[in-house]
């Protein structure tokens, strides 16, 4: 049993880590690329704590990795995940690179997006 | 703000795979994934999706998502994401098909109508799909006209078989999958407005 008194208990404490914000600074597919920049490298225990240097640890050296894949290693909920990555991109310490759009299907860029998927996947 | 457009740069795509429990998601997603499936989970208080505010009386549930990945070039990664198995946490579908390919829809001919409520919500939601029929123990149990007739869709969803453990047969359903989306993507853009 608890001897602390703690409000509400399973939610509180995931989103301690973002001092109870829910609201990411950024919005950020699930599938959208994280990548340590130079500054996230060098910044090293910077005012972030734990999370931002365990975050750009495994996002950097070319090791770019998705949102999803920062919330599952990192073992936080998906929204707890997107507010530390926004606030880290706001600051520049991490690159994001959204998804490619397939919403318009005249566009020459989806289009080529998914050939390379299919080629990608003919290859494997 | 390092948030720079996709373009020239490194990109990600998804693809969602979609069954009822026990259909063989995590199997596929793993048959073919580079990366051990990881699991991702979303909190939903009967505030909102990952709100926290603090109201009397709410409820809340966590949704896990299995995922796999892809790296189809040194640029380019694919997602693969296995949807949550009870339907009724629809608030993450909407987040998971956002931007995806196209959705693979799994189905176990011994309970078809698992499937149903996917299959609604991508036809909803105009999200291209396939259906790929796991066959279990190599048996499948009805053909391919069977299940179109069953499931009622149109005659232009291509309908697959599969063997989820086995990664060239995952991998041709992916194929199939994004062929698919390409044909349709090309019949309508060049189709009047």
């Amino acid at each position: 049993m608890p001897e602390r008194d703690e409000p509400t208990g399973a939610l509180v404490r995931p989103y301690a880590v973002t001092r109870g914000r829910t609201r990411p600074k950024l919005e950020i597919a699930l599938e959208a690329l994280v990548e340590t920049t130079v500054r996230g490298r060098s910044t090293g225990a910077g005012r972030g704590g734990s999370e931002h240097q365990y975050i750009a640890a495994m996002c950097d050296g070319g090791r770019v990795q998705s949102l999803a894949e920062i919330a599952a290693r990192m073992q936080l909920p998906l929204g707890v995940a997107r507010v530390i990555v926004a606030d880290m991109a706001t600051d520049g310490l991490v690159a994001v690179y959204e998804p490619t759009s397939l919403d318009d299907e005249s566009d020459a860029v989806g289009t080529e997006l998914l050939e390379r998927v299919l080629s990608g996947l003919r290859r494997l | 703000m390092s948030r720079r457009p996709a373009a020239g740069r490194v990109t990600s795509a998804k693809i969602v795979i979609a069954g009822g429990f026990g259909v063989g998601k995590t199997t596929l997603v793993g048959s073919v994934s580079e990366i051990t499936p990881l699991t991702t989970e979303a909190i939903m208080t009967s505030a909102g999706v990952d709100d926290n505010r603090q109201v009397p009386g709410k409820t809340t549930t966590t949704v896990a998502m299995d995922f796999g990945r892809i790296s189809i070039d040194r640029d380019l990664i694919l997602y693969l994401f296995g949807t949550p198995g009870q339907t009724r946490f629809w608030f993450m579908w909407d987040e998971l098909v956002r931007g995806a390919i196209g959705a693979v829809v799994m189905v176990d001919t011994r309970r078809l109508a698992d499937c149903f409520a996917a299959i609604d919500f991508f036809e909803h939601r105009r999200l291209p799909y396939l259906v790929a029929i796991n066959c279990f123990d190599g048996m499948q149990y009805h053909n391919a006209q069977d299940v179109r007739d069953a499931l009622a869709i149109s005659s232009d969803v291509p309908v697959v078989s599969c063997d989820a453990r086995n990664r060239e047969s995952t991998k041709n359903v992916l194929i199939s999958l994004v062929e698919y989306v390409l044909t349709m993507r090309r019949s309508r853009a060049v189709a009047p407005a």
